[in-house]
């Protein structure tokens, strides 16, 4: 709940540069991720930091290519803000803050490189197979965007192909291969969404802080080779940033970059220790 | 966190008591010769009466409580709160002490400022507050922060004859005012005393079903206190006047 | 071939592995999770509230409002996000199995709000939904007055089973697959769930609902220990 004196109350937190929950402006909360809660899907997974979860299922198809791409796969991400997680999502079309939060997410994936489209292409300009990158929020405590982008990546990682027959030219669902998704694992892109109020700047607030924050600034960040690479970036919200705020938080996407990627390294190694061991 | 099973959570439908021991209290009804529960919690016997004290759900409103709500609108006769739960409550104007002018209400308590407030009618969906009582600490929250909790347990964070209170209070050198709404006012000095008392009220809420809270809370108190906060020596009643230094 | 043996191993009246869980969505005021084999189901409660806009509140008794929709990739073959016909009509019908249990006349002018989300599907969610859905309204401290049960029974070829499975649904031989989803209630034993797809000889409906009304006890029993359990 979010109550007039809310805001006063987080702002005088973070002039302090703590947070009402003991974190430091720059701290993640604990980061959980569970893989597979949906066998149906090609791969599928959950990720929860602090109270806020998503989920992300892959689907694939296949699809005609489009006319200036005629050898590529296609991608489409879409997010549902489910009125399971929160008393303030309704049912009805996707609202402006479920495309704009799809759309940041799926720049992010399709500018890095990640995911090697060409590999996607099954026949030149007849047949392309087309990635679904679905996320549906089961519990919203803020911080959605850096969630549902690393749900995403997360998902693509583990995600392998459906069994396609070639004579019929169809997908036997329910069949799958071995084969996993063609990504360049080196262009993983991950996100770090900044907030701002008053004159601070902090990640990953919790609903209530996110809903007394002025502006924010979404940055994806990765790192092909020696260099760090930003890959799509959205400021969102009326507030303003100087060009100083702005360099400060690319510096300190960087660094958290760091950060989230060895995390993402550890989980995907547990997650094929576990595949192994079944 | 450990998962226990109670033996006395009765779920609703579960048969508390056969034939004519004892009459149907709160969420309780008779089914046949049985007395059913109608709602998730605990079995209390209180003379000839069984009832269910709920562990969850909306809060139940009840004449005397002290509550905090949200000034929702104004009226011609007073102001509509939201103290939780589908109960439209109602502050009028002349429960409140003093003499205010139709356009002095938004001065006095504006829409979106939280109040500390009494019950002191309960009618079926509606509930009607007051300013005026013995009570101190009532009026508009104008500084520190506001918790919600599940407001079952309240009696937890409150504690044995205030037991538990105390002890978030000295912990935290705060003020702590608890709405039986699940609303919890705390104000102190400063913003990370504020959030600690807050964290504090969260271990509690979060520890309820565990055995031992008390050392368990004392315990994490201990562990987690920022060392910006200097716990201030309690002033001794003696001849002298002692120093209270910080 | 004649069904003699179930496709996983299982006898006739045996359910698949069923879990159940509480409080996975912490913003809801009762949630669930319930695991009917390779079935997963949420539901969250919201309520009960105020209902607005005013117009629409019921001055004798609360308000009911259930939503059942599946996951896009729950399903083999990804459903578009949004709400289906589908969708809209096991919403109906599971509202109209919850109801009943709701003390509705206690609460005059309120909505409680029920929310179903399949997670994972492998035939039997619309009841793995109302378990949930259950579940989740008595930890929310819904008043209520006794506590329902789902499971999908079936006739496979000549055989009745109880929790079928999607490759039984799909099963195409001898008399064929028909799925019979059924809700009873834990106290008075009455129905508020029956929905027939299929086929079935009159004379065999009383065995299709004895078998139901033996898995549904079985089901509540798992429903009561996880309402038990608190953290």
């Amino acid at each position: 709940m979010v109550y007039k004196i809310t805001r006063k109350n987080v702002l005088e937190a973070v002039n302090k540069e703590k947070r009402l929950d003991g974190r430091g402006l720059l701290d993640h909360r604990p980061i959980e991720i569970k893989f597979g809660v949906s066998n149906k899907a090609e791969g599928s997974v959950s990720v929860k930091i602090g109270k806020t979860e998503v989920v992300c299922g892959i689907k694939m198809g296949v699809q005609e290519p489009y006319t200036d791409h005629e050898n590529e796969g296609t991608m489409t991400t879409s997010m549902e803000l489910l009125p399971l997680s929160s008393p303030n999502f309704e049912y009805g079309q996707p609202t402006i803050e479920a495309v704009e939060m799809a759309r940041i997410i799926d720049r992010g994936i399709r500018e890095s490189g990640f995911i090697e489209f060409e590999k996607l292409c099954i026949k030149d300009g007849e047949k392309v197979w087309s990635i679904f990158i679905d996320l549906a929020i089961i519990n919203d405590d803020g911080n959605l965007i850096d969630a549902g982008a690393l749900a995403a990546i997360l998902a693509l990682m583990t995600a392998r192909f459906p069994e396609y027959d070639e004579k019929t030219e169809k997908i036997k669902f329910g069949e799958f291969t071995d084969k996993k998704l063609p990504l360049n694992a080196d262009k993983m892109p991950l996100t770090i969404t900044f907030f701002k109020l008053g004159e601070k700047i902090f990640i990953d607030p919790t609903r209530e802080e996110e809903e007394v924050t002025e502006g924010r600034l979404t940055i994806e960040v990765s790192k092909p080779e020696k260099e760090e690479m930003i890959n799509a970036m959205q400021k969102g919200g009326e507030a303003v940033f100087s060009i100083e705020e702005v360099n400060s938080m690319v510096d300190e996407a960087t660094k958290i970059f760091k950060k989230l990627n060895s995390l993402v390294t550890d989980e995907l190694k547990k997650a094929k220790k576990e595949a192994k061991e079944k | 966190m450990a998962t226990k099973t109670k033996k006395d959570i009765v779920i609703p439908g579960e048969i508390i008591s056969k034939g004519n021991d004892f009459l149907p209290g709160d969420w309780t009804m008779k089914q046949g010769e049985n007395i059913i529960a109608t709602r998730i919690g605990i079995v209390e016997k209180y003379d000839k009466l069984i009832k269910i004290i709920p562990i969850s759900g909306v809060y139940i409103p009840r004449g005397g409580n002290v509550v905090i709500g949200e000034i929702k609108d104004i009226t011609m006769n007073g102001w509509m709160v939201n103290i939780g739960g589908p109960y439209s409550s109602f502050l009028p104007l002349r429960e409140c002490p003093g003499f205010i002018e139709e356009s002095e209400m938004e001065n006095v308590y504006g829409i979106g400022d939280l109040i500390v407030t009494r019950i002191f009618d309960v009618r079926r969906t509606s509930v009607d507050l007051t300013m005026k009582s013995r009570e101190r600490g009532l009026g508009k929250i104008q500084s520190g922060i506001v918790v919600r909790v599940n407001p079952h347990r309240v009696p937890r964070v409150i504690g044995k004859e205030g037991s538990m209170i105390k002890m978030i209070k000295d912990a935290s050198n705060c003020y702590i005012t608890v709405g039986q709404n699940g609303l919890i006012w705390i104000n102190g000095d400063d913003i990370e005393k504020q959030a600690f008392a807050k964290r504090i009220v969260e271990y509690i809420v979060d520890n309820t079903t565990t055995e031992g809270l008390t050392e368990k809370v004392e315990k994490w108190i201990a562990e987690n206190k920022p060392a910006s906060i200097k716990t201030v020596p309690k002033e001794e009643k003696s001849e002298e006047n002692v120093e209270v230094k910080e | 071939m004649a069904y003699t043996k179930r496709i996983d191993g299982r006898k006739l009246d045996e359910l698949r592995d069923t879990s159940a869980k509480i409080g996975v969505v912490p913003n809801a005021d009762g949630s669930a999770l319930f695991k009917q084999g390779d079935t997963v189901a949420i539901a969250a409660v919201y309520g009960p509230k105020i209902l607005n806009p005013k117009h629409c509140q019921n001055p004798e008794k609360g308000v009911l409002r259930v939503h059942y929709n599946m996951l896009s990739f729950s399903v083999s073959e990804r459903i578009r996000p949004g709400l289906s016909r589908r969708s809209q009509e096991i919403s109906k019908v599971t509202e109209w199995a919850l109801a009943p249990l709701v003390l509705l006349d206690e609460l005059p002018g309120t909505v409680i709000d029920v929310h179903i989300n399949i997670l994972q599907a492998n035939a039997g969610t619309r009841c793995a939904g109302i378990n949930a859905a259950a579940m989740a309204l008595a930890a929310a401290g819904v008043p209520m007055t006794e506590m329902i049960s789902a499971v999908a029974v079936g006739k496979i070829d000549d055989k009745i089973v109880t929790d079928v499975t999607k490759e039984e649904e799909d099963y195409e031989e001898g008399e064929g697959a028909t799925d019979i989803p059924v809700a009873f209630l834990s106290n008075s034993g009455k129905l508020t769930l029956l929905q027939l797809d299929g086929r079935i000889q009159a004379k065999r409906m009383k065995e299709a609902l004895e078998a139901g009304k033996e898995a549904c006890k079985k089901i509540f029993e798992i429903q009561k220990k996880a309402l038990k359990e608190v953290e």
